[in-house]
């Protein structure tokens, strides 16, 4: 075998290997979206901004006392959280732990935020 | 918006002037008069707290019945709080048990945050975490409070706790979190939607009518016009706070 041929065979193989290896990486986790429905923002957006929105959000609520606005973590929660388990959190299906565990960020909100849908309201509207 | 219109064909001379312009102020005073009402009504959404008002509670300590406890009952279920009494429990409001040693009467008070004008815990405040809203209404921001608990040892009144162990099961409204210090809101997500605090409704339930919640800020609001009528006394007034929070009868 002449050596460009043998070159050509080795880049080939490479090539389908990491391709291979890519397509696994970029397999998105399946995601309980909960209600889901019309979201404040575009799908992709969302992935990328919704932690400015939240942080934008949460000092104008928090310091200024405004509220009623769009980009409220309680609105992500009562659209997101799983019809069975009425949370964002607890399996890797979930909408919001599944997303963070699958990109491996720290998800902090949760930690003083509840991650449950307010069902108190639901039975109440 | 003023209806004096200063055209220079018209004579006026400063008396006039003078009158016109304060019937035209005149018209203009019954506006914030009138946003008043509305905010005593609850806050529009987007809208945000106003320093035009200043919420307080005025507690009548003649009312407060000794061994009743529905106010700290209300404010734990309101804000899911453990309801424990031990050191490392948060406790936002507590009943307070005075004896005047030379007349042996006892009486009970609620104590909690007092929502001061010159709040001591957001002076020493190391993150700006401890702050005054608009609406006089002083709260933590959990955010960014690093849990020293400064605030805890410069408030006079020892109304703030600290989480000591991880939550769970938070109410949506009411977010509390370990390593953050917290103290009565003065119900604020209540307060936004127009209703009153969580112990004031538990207090007038119980037909004790206690305590009175209400703008010190608005000359017609049912707080105003008791604390103008009835003696009434911050608690160490000589710190020279201003609480937002007055006792009655004590």
């Amino acid at each position: 075998m002449k050596i460009g041929t043998r070159l050509a065979a080795i880049l080939f193989s490479v090539l389908i290997a990491s391709v291979d290896y890519d397509e696994d990486k970029t397999q998105t986790p399946h995601l309980d979206v909960g209600k889901g429905g019309q979201c404040v923002e575009e799908p992709q957006a969302m992935r990328k901004i919704h932690m400015n929105l939240l942080k934008h959000q949460r000092d104008e609520t928090m310091r200024k006392g405004i509220r009623g606005q769009k980009n409220s973590l309680a609105e992500c929660v009562e659209c997101h959280a799983s019809n069975k388990t009425n949370s964002v959190l607890g399996s890797n299906e979930a909408f919001c732990q599944g997303c963070h565990t699958y990109a491996a960020v720290k998800l902090d909100c949760f930690e003083c935020h509840s991650s449950k849908r307010n069902v108190t309201v639901e039975a109440s509207k | 918006m003023n209806d004096v219109k200063l055209d220079p064909q018209t004579n006026l001379d400063r008396r006039d002037f003078l009158t016109k312009s304060s019937v035209g102020l005149a018209g203009l005073a019954i506006a914030p008069g009138m946003m008043l009402f509305d905010l005593a009504h609850g806050k529009a959404p987007g809208e945000p707290a106003s320093n035009k008002v200043r919420w307080g509670m005025l507690i009548d300590n003649n009312q407060c019945e000794t061994g009743c406890n529905d106010c700290v009952t209300a404010c734990n279920t309101e804000n899911g709080l453990s309801g424990g009494t031990k050191a490392t429990d948060s406790q936002w409001i507590r009943k307070v048990q005075l004896k005047d040693m030379q007349t042996e009467r006892i009486s009970s008070l609620p104590m909690m945050c007092q929502h001061c004008e010159e709040p001591p815990c957001v002076d020493v405040c190391p993150t700006q975490a401890s702050f005054k809203r608009a609406d006089g209404i002083v709260l933590v921001d959990k955010h960014i409070c690093i849990g020293c608990r400064y605030c805890m040892m410069a408030c006079p009144y020892q109304a703030r706790s600290f989480v000591h162990e991880v939550l769970t099961d938070q109410k949506t409204e009411v977010p509390r979190g370990k390593g953050t210090v917290e103290s009565c809101t003065l119900c604020v997500h209540r307060v936004d939607k127009g209703e009153t605090t969580a112990c004031a409704e538990a207090c007038s339930k119980a037909g004790h009518n206690a305590i009175l919640f209400g703008d010190l800020n608005d000359p017609e609001s049912a707080i105003s016009k008791r604390i103008r009528t009835v003696a009434s006394t911050q608690i160490r007034a000589d710190l020279g706070l201003n609480t937002g929070v007055r006792y009655e009868g004590i």
